[in-house]
């Protein structure tokens, strides 16, 4: 066992311990914080997969954007001087029967699969390829993906603005 | 060099946890959290196909489109969690039943 394949592994048990905090956890703010751990966790397999590119997106975004949002989220949907930011669980048992049946097919799947893989390829920088991706044969969706970024901007300021001040 | 089906497991355990986030949770945040884990899932998904199979960069492509649209969404349910809280003064998706008042 090489040094790889053990960072591999703790990194694994860190992303879905975490990720089992996230949905386990009663507290909210314990959740929050788990998930960054798992977002953490997630960039690191992916340098494992030679994807630096979206290493950096993952952490830029999921963890400097997404997560502040969700605790922004956390903080202004509930008094502060109520400390107890809890949750209450639906449902225990009828919801872990679902998760491991998903969770039992889609392993089933990915082992039972023959998988059509290419032998070891080189790491390489991804990002020149990324660039030249998005200004070629990706123009039209990235043209839409910013669009759309922009539409669930106005359209997210609109929802919260207060109907008083129109 | 790790198996690919190391990550599909990885992949499926998110997944299934964030599908159990998803049905187990009442609170609006919470729920928002387990569709994350799920989006993040596939993610993992796709990039580790990219890598081991002979597409090139297309995986990485559409992962990047994810990640787009996961940030979009996440600011647009945030708006929607908020005015909720401001309108019924509860996050807690049970009692969000009603379309007008």
């Amino acid at each position: 066992m090489s040094v790889t394949d053990i960072v591999f592994i703790l990194t694994a048990i860190v992303t879905v311990g975490s990720a089992v905090v996230v949905v386990v956890s009663r507290s909210l703010i314990y959740s929050v914080f788990s998930l960054l751990f798992t977002f953490f966790g997630v960039a690191v397999l992916y340098v494992f997969l030679g994807a630096d590119f979206l290493a950096g997106a993952q952490v830029l975004i999921y963890v400097g954007g997404i997560l502040v949002l969700l605790l922004f989220g956390v903080m202004l949907t509930h008094r502060l001087y109520n400390l107890n930011l809890t949750t209450e669980r639906f449902q225990p048992v009828a919801g872990t029967l679902i998760a491991a049946a998903v969770f039992a097919s889609i392993s089933l799947a990915a082992f039972k699969t023959k998988w059509k893989l290419v032998g070891e390829r080189e790491l390489e920088p991804t990002t020149q390829q990324i660039g030249e991706a998005f200004l070629s044969s990706y123009l039209l969706p990235f043209e839409i993906a910013s669009v759309l970024l922009l539409v669930a901007l106005i359209g997210a300021a609109m929802l919260v603005r207060r109907r008083t001040d129109v | 060099m790790i198996e690919l089906k190391y990550f599909l497991l990885i992949s499926a355990c998110l997944f299934s946890l964030g599908v159990f986030g998803v049905l187990t949770r009442r609170n609006a945040v919470n729920v928002l959290m387990g569709v994350e884990l799920i989006l993040n899932s596939a993610n993992l998904n796709l990039v580790a196909f990219s890598r081991y199979s002979s597409t090139g960069i297309d995986g990485q492509m559409f992962a990047v489109f994810v990640i787009v649209v996961a940030a979009a969404e996440v600011a647009v349910a945030l708006a929607i969690v908020l005015t909720l809280y401001r309108v019924l003064n509860t996050v807690n998706l049970d009692r969000a039943d009603v379309l007008k008042r």
